[in-house]
């Protein structure tokens, strides 16, 4: 059972959530992104959602080692993202986080959707009656981040890489 | 004496995508070449393309690089614009 999935198939709460049950798991931590029906006072038609799924895998893996890094009481992370043509109110992703006990998921879960928001490489079109535009977090004026600073596009972490030199990317 | 090529596939997504009405591409250059090089000579061959690199990040292999790392014959490498998942 994959726990870091990009799909084309509708994404269920409930069935996310049961990727993570176990008998040792007492509390489980959900975050759910949702299709809104307007972006800025533009009334929204729909959202088309494109990724490069199998970095975006990896990346949503990421999030779940920095994760169990973090706050060691977590047993499990599931991401689950949706690609494709999504409506109003269709569910996009589904995040839920494990543990033993409830005190460390709901930071945890804060924290992986603004981390997928930076990382995952995955873009989403808002199409509108008149018109369509790719939006990215960077285009937001304030995201309400767990994270500590917020990221523009030009001046994202430093990565190391697999050649092993370390840049900032530009 | 010639100099050895390298071959790369590059990967395009979201908005560059759409611009260049084009998804993929394969891309040949001199042994040696870095993100960079590669990046100014997709930018010769596609010119729309400076519209969307300033705010470029890239991959090779699926991980995030530098633009300074340089390219072995087969990599994958993906441009990707500004990220907007969730």
């Amino acid at each position: 059972m994959k726990l870091f999935e990009v799909t084309a198939e509708p994404v269920s709460v409930d069935e996310v959530m049961g990727r993570l049950v176990h008998p040792s798991v007492g509390g489980i931590a959900t975050f759910v992104g949702v299709v809104r029906g307007e972006s800025g006072g533009c009334p929204t038609d729909h959202l088309e959602y494109e990724a490069y799924p199998e970095m975006a895998e990896r990346e949503l893996r990421r999030i779940g080692d920095e994760i169990r890094e973090r706050w060691p009481s977590i047993r499990d992370v599931a991401i689950v993202h949706r690609t494709g043509r999504l409506e109003i109110g269709e569910t996009i992703v589904v995040i839920a986080v494990s543990s033993a006990h409830r005190e460390e998921t709901f930071e945890a879960t804060h924290y992986a959707i603004d981390r997928l928001k930076e990382i995952v490489p995955i873009w989403k079109k808002e199409v509108y009656v008149d018109g369509q535009e790719w939006k990215s977090e960077a285009s937001r004026p304030s995201s309400g981040t767990a994270l500590t600073g917020n990221l523009t596009p030009d001046d994202q972490p430093a990565e190391l890489d697999a050649r092993g030199t370390e840049e900032i990317v530009s | 004496m010639a100099e050895k090529q390298i071959n790369v596939k590059v990967k395009f997504f979201a908005a560059p995508r759409e611009a260049l009405d084009m998804d993929r591409t394969e891309v040949q250059l001199p042994e040696g070449s870095t993100v960079r090089n590669l990046i100014e000579h997709l930018e010769e061959e596609h010119p729309l393309l400076k519209n969307y690199t300033r705010f470029l990040n890239v991959a090779v292999n699926r991980a995030y690089v530098g633009m300074q790392t340089e390219l072995e014959d087969g990599d994958e490498v993906a441009c990707l614009p500004p990220v907007g998942g969730g």
